[in-house]
């Protein structure tokens, strides 16, 4: 689904990618791991089709996630490692999903009550207004009510008390068959259950990519 | 299209919302009951009285404030959302870069034209029922040049925006070019026209490009015949070219600037790096 052609994207002179090659097919849950600068992020932007690469390229399902990113980003979930302040209402920010990729309100209401979040008393509310635990929960809740083939995860439980991680990985559990899910994280031992392989990033480059049962 | 619509609606619902447009609408709106207040309807100052002298003080000083308002407010509208990963998160749905760039535009636009407009409008019904006399061909007028000056100085925002990473560099280069717009109306035209460093044609162009002082001079023509209080500039534009041509010039060329830098800026925007 996901093929990452030698990829090289440098930042001035600082190399943040160096010629990275791998490939996510369905049923790929991967933990992705580095220390901070490790080009992980870099990685995730470039398949979201936000950075144009200096060489390679990227490929989801075939299609180039710059050139054709309303077919690619279709396909994709995205949640950031911090919510970002978005000044909309939730009802808004919903409308905004729903519209643009065809989201199902109700089913993002759905994941919500199943995230313990209480949608319908906050719609009016500003997103930027939620507490940082209430905002992550409604991205996770949109991600997951979009049905992507692909799901990317930047470090999503940064904001979540132990109790909505266990909410979140046990939807995650439920939702993961048939998909590539693509965890960016500096604690294995919380997605260890969920995923199936694990990738090691330095300094711009793979380290290590190993498959685990 | 539906997109493109999504993202004004909430982009002008978001705006709406915001500290920056309620202290906008009130200067606006404030400057046209301060007039009122003030009885500049019933005062008679070379020549221009009633409604006319009200929308002609409302005009000058919308030519000076405008600019920089769209500006500072306009310029950290895509570099802000980059900065704070707005940018990130907005733009990992299906959503075309064409119609998050113009969506946002048209949102835009409509909040800052909006206040203008209104503010001028109460003026008109306000007018009207103290019963003064409503000067409809400045009212029209007016309301093409504001459109057209909105859309000029929203273009180049936009533009300015879209190659910024910091929306702290952004505001520095959007006040660098209100202040070099503003000096290159009649003040530093003529002095350079009185130094004789510069031949004739050359300053006429410098106004000529300069939606300001486009828009002052057209603002001004039609109360002011004799171009007396017009500066020597102005003057030598109209002598030169019809009045009719150069309302039309001055509401025309802002409106093709406007859409000439936006365009720019979104050329820019789809090949840079989203964030």
């Amino acid at each position: 689904m996901i093929k990452v052609n030698s990829l090289t994207k440098k930042f001035g002179q600082n190399i943040s990618l160096d010629n990275v090659s791998c490939e996510f097919k369905k049923n790929d849950y991967i933990a992705l791991m580095g220390a901070n600068g490790a080009g992980k992020t870099t990685l995730i932007r470039s398949i979201l089709g936000y950075y144009h690469p200096d060489e390679g390229n990227v490929l989801i399902n075939g299609l180039d996630p710059i050139k054709q990113r309303v077919e690619v980003l279709a396909n994709i979930s995205f949640v950031p490692q911090l919510p970002p302040p978005i000044k909309l209402s939730i009802e808004e920010l919903m409308s905004y999903v729903s519209i643009s990729s065809g989201i199902d309100k109700d089913l993002i209401k759905h994941y919500s009550n199943e995230m313990k979040l209480d949608i319908n008393a906050n719609m009016n509310k500003s997103f930027f207004k939620l507490s940082g635990g209430m905002k992550q929960k409604l991205l996770i809740a949109i991600s997951l009510a979009k049905k992507s083939g692909i799901i990317i995860y930047d470090e999503p439980t940064a904001n979540l008390d132990p109790k909505a991680r266990d909410d979140f990985y046990r939807l995650l559990k439920q939702n993961e068959e048939d998909k590539v899910l693509l965890f960016v994280t500096h604690r294995l031992e919380e997605v260890e259950e969920l995923v199936n392989r694990q990738i090691y990033m330095d300094l711009g480059t793979i380290t290590s990519d190993e498959r685990v049962s | 299209m539906k997109n493109l619509y999504l993202i004004a609606y909430l982009d002008l619902k978001e705006s709406m919302r915001a500290k920056w447009f309620l202290v906008y609408s009130l200067v606006f709106g404030g400057l046209i009951a301060l007039f009122f207040i003030a009885g500049v309807t019933e005062s008679q100052v070379m020549g221009f009285s009633g409604l006319s002298r009200l929308l002609l003080m409302y005009i000058q000083i919308t030519i000076v404030i405008l600019p920089i308002f769209i500006l500072i407010t306009t310029v950290r509208s895509i570099s802000g959302d980059r900065d704070n990963h707005i940018l990130e998160y907005m733009l990992s749905f299906a959503i075309s870069l064409r119609q998050y760039y113009w969506g946002k535009i048209i949102g835009r636009f409509v909040t800052v034209y909006m206040p203008v407009f209104l503010a001028m409008v109460i003026a008109i019904v306000y007018g009207s029922a103290i019963g003064a006399p409503i000067p409809w061909g400045i009212f029209f007028l007016y309301t093409g040049l504001l459109f057209a000056l909105s859309s000029a100085f929203l273009g180049i925002a936009f533009f300015i925006s879209s190659f910024v990473k910091s929306s702290e560099v952004a505001l520095g280069i959007a006040f660098f070019v209100w202040i070099f717009l503003l000096a290159f109306i009649d003040i530093a035209l003529i002095s350079l026209m009185m130094q004789n460093r510069f031949n004739e044609e050359l300053i006429i162009t410098l106004a000529l490009l300069n939606p300001m002082e486009i828009f002052r001079i057209a603002a001004i023509s039609l109360f002011d015949p004799e171009l007396t209080v017009m500066g020597p500039v102005a003057f030598t534009i109209l002598d030169t070219m019809s009045q009719m041509k150069f309302v039309l010039l001055s509401i025309g060329y802002p409106i093709l600037l406007g859409l000439a830098f936006a365009y720019a800026g979104f050329s820019i925007f789809k090949k840079k790096d989203l964030v």
